[in-house]
């Protein structure tokens, strides 16, 4: 079974770099960068693509930093038709 | 359009990985837009203030209320939430935001009023307000932040600092015998029979910011029901007056705080009225 | 229309008035002298007007009510007496400062501390002058009749949306308990006009805030600044006096309140044995009418200065009319009333050389 896709974009000029997000992530999706933003914080950044779309980096961020998005079922659908899966596979992109 | 044969797994990872998923129609998550102002806030690194504050704003526009809430902020660290919620707001003397929202609700009774109010604002200086406006069962919702320290003056005693918690008035550790025990203003207004709904949650994790939303959405809910005031107080960190990292401060409030101020509902509309019969 | 008179005791009166003034909501909490405004309105407003009264746990949340009522752009009022009008300053300063219209009622008693429950005017620096913290003014009205005790309430309203300032009406315990008749003035329909400043729910974009606080020293200045030039704007339009028989005197005795009426009686004793004194009586306490007491005081040879108190008012006196003048002074303190009797004496002691002492 594939993984649900997810994906963050964090706008590292609200975030403070308090690292609770990294802590809320099942995935250790997340680390502090090695540079700072214009305020001085140490940022997060994402390191890994493996991220779900859970939420929970932007739930418990004080800062409201974290934008998160899943790839919906629906979607996945539109972009790639996978059909005659024991035989041949065949997938429609489109 | 295009047909291609393949043969593996491998090929259909590749395929996905290369499609951008940062649109509009696949966000799950994103603050709030109307009701909170894209203003970075003053607070802390790590500081709930700013959890709870989105969360107010979630439920706000959730419940299509915008237009409709008015808000009171207290003295202390989120004495300028109204530079950060886009509602219509009061800023209050230190203590008496439950008074002021009272006279607001009082005067407009059919707006959504609310209060938020850390512990040294409603269980020191401001009890008598608490208590009273409680046992009134004026219907607003009392959001109470406790974190157990005055953050905005830099982290003396409160009235909710645990035993033997150090802060900068009680730098030895907070000594019940002369300084009083840690008061569970909670527990206290859930005796009050204008009480309608007392909460406590937390957000140092996930799954509690959850609920916590949920709390606050059903205060917001209640209020239509005029049935009393809803209570809701918020377990929270202080890591700068803690003087902890972030993260140190959300573990050492799991292992501390929350033994002494358990998280969950205290009173809840359909045990109210039983409690009253009793 | 038939004119509506009635037999009322001063605050009764002060009550009736506000109901019939449209008033909004009333925040309060017993105290002797006054404690008949909170069980009058208790007894009559809701069921008149829906006006909305509530009995609060303490004067401090009185006044905080009153706050946040106010910052809805209703017509709101409190009302205690001197120990409780303390208990009020730092609401009182924050509503200054935040530019709420609200009308605080002051029937004052003796003090200092818990005092007496009989009448003094030793609140005039604190009401006039400031008593909570802060640069700010209240508008002050000073009645001295139980008509003007009536008719304050609806011109307090007045002033406070015009400005968006608070108004206190200081009065003190003997006119909030004795009796006169009254012509009331018709009821006036509750009003529910919406102001841009008021938190009544957002209306647009950007939220309306209530608020006393700026941390930039020079936003602060800025709100300073454009609260003294509302002062100067009040000071220029709405100084109200009285002036009996001034224009001939050759003595005047300043007063207030109903120390006034004593002395309007001590000027006709001393008519009668043919001492030419006038009563000036100032109105508003603030603005005070300074260049029309130096008018006023062109022409005397003296002033006699009389208050309950030990002399707050005086200093007002002095700054209206500098040196040239001399300025005396009689004083009863601690809930004494002075009689007319005493006043022409020490009238005719200061400054006729006379005394039966």
């Amino acid at each position: 079974m594939a993984k649900v896709k997810g994906d963050i974009i964090i706008d590292i000029e609200k975030c403070k770099g308090c690292e609770l997000c990294i802590e809320a992530c099942p995935q250790d999706t997340l680390e502090q960068s090695r540079s700072v933003n214009t305020k001085g914080y140490l940022y997060i950044v994402k390191v890994q693509d493996n991220c779900t779309g859970c939420t929970n980096c932007a739930l418990v961020c004080p800062d409201g930093a974290i934008t998160v998005f899943r790839q919906s079922g629906k979607k996945k659908e539109q972009i790639a038709k996978i059909t005659n899966v024991t035989g041949d596979l065949k997938v429609t992109v489109g | 359009m295009n047909e291609k044969k393949m043969t593996g797994d491998e090929h259909y990872e590749t395929m996905i990985a290369e499609e951008n998923i940062c649109i509009n129609e696949n966000i799950v998550y994103d603050k709030p837009h109307d009701a909170l102002y894209s203003t970075p806030m003053h607070y802390c690194p790590g500081c709930g203030h700013g959890v709870v504050h989105r969360l107010i704003a979630e439920v706000v526009e959730e419940l299509g209320i915008i237009h409709d809430v008015i808000g009171v902020a207290p003295v202390g660290c989120s004495v300028l939430a109204y530079n950060y919620l886009n509602i219509d707001m009061s800023e209050a003397a230190h203590g008496r935001a439950s008074a002021v929202a009272t006279g607001i609700k009082r005067v407009l009774p059919d707006k959504y009023v609310f209060s938020y109010q850390g512990d040294g604002d409603l269980a020191a200086i401001g009890t008598g307000e608490t208590i009273h406006t409680c046992n009134r069962g004026e219907n607003i919702l009392v959001i109470f932040i406790n974190n157990g320290i005055y953050g905005m003056t830099g982290g003396q005693m409160a009235p909710t600092t645990l035993a033997n918690m150090k802060s900068s008035t009680s730098p030895f550790g907070r000594d019940v015998q002369t300084m009083g025990y840690p008061l569970k203003i909670t527990e206290l207004v859930a005796q009050l029979p204008g009480t309608y709904y007392v909460t406590r949650q937390s957000v140092h994790k996930a799954v509690n910011v959850r609920k916590t939303k949920k709390a606050i959405m059903n205060g917001f809910l209640y209020q239509k029901e005029n049935k009393g005031t809803c209570f809701i107080e918020v377990v929270s960190n202080c890591p700068s007056n803690w003087k902890m990292s972030p993260v140190e401060s959300n573990k050492w409030l799991d292992e501390n705080m929350l033994p002494f101020y358990p998280l969950g509902d205290i009173k809840i509309p359909s045990n109210s009225s039983k409690n009253n019969g009793e | 229309m038939k004119k509506e008179f009635k037999l009322m005791k001063g605050n009764e009166a002060l009550a009736e008035a506000a109901i019939r003034a449209g008033c909004d909501a009333y925040f309060g909490y017993p105290i002797t002298p006054q404690s008949e405004v909170l069980e009058y309105l208790s007894r009559e407003a809701h069921n008149r007007t829906g006006m909305v009264v509530l009995q609060a746990e303490s004067e401090i949340a009185s006044i905080n009510m009153v706050y946040g009522a106010a910052g809805t752009g209703k017509k709101v009022m409190t009302s205690s007496s001197s120990p409780g009008i303390s208990l009020m300053q730092e609401g009182i300063s924050y509503i200054a400062c935040a530019e709420l219209p609200c009308l605080i009622v002051n029937v004052s008693r003796g003090g200092p501390g818990l005092g007496t429950i009989q009448p003094a005017q030793s609140d005039y620096f604190q009401s006039v002058k400031g008593g909570g913290h802060g640069d700010y003014h209240l508008i002050v009205l000073a009645p001295s009749t139980v008509q003007e005790m009536s008719d304050f309430v609806e011109f307090s309203f007045e002033l406070a949306f015009k400005y968006r300032n608070p108004v206190m009406i200081l009065t003190d315990g003997a006119l909030g308990q004795m009796m006169e008749k009254v012509e009331l003035k018709p009821q006036v329909e509750r009003f529910h006009e919406e102001f841009n400043w008021a938190t009544t729910g957002r209306k647009n974009g950007n939220s309306r805030v209530i608020t006393s606080l700026n941390l930039e020293a020079e936003k602060m200045e800025e709100i300073n600044i454009h609260l003294q030039k509302k002062y100067e704007m009040i000071t220029k339009n709405e100084i109200r006096f009285e002036a009996i028989n001034c224009e001939d005197a050759d003595y005047l005795i300043v007063a207030y309140g109903l120390v006034a009426r004593i002395c309007q009686k001590a000027a006709d004793l001393a008519r009668e044995k043919g001492i030419k004194a006038g009563v000036f009586r100032p109105i508003t306490l603030f603005p005070y009418p300074y260049e029309e007491l130096k008018n006023a005081a062109k022409n005397v040879k003296g002033i006699l200065d009389v208050e309950m108190n030990a002399g707050q008012m005086i200093e007002d006196v002095r700054l209206a009319v500098g040196n040239e003048l001399p300025v005396a002074f009689h004083g009863r303190m601690g809930g004494v009333v002075p009689s007319p009797e005493e006043i022409l004496e020490k009238l005719e002691m200061k400054f006729l050389g006379g005394s039966n002492e």
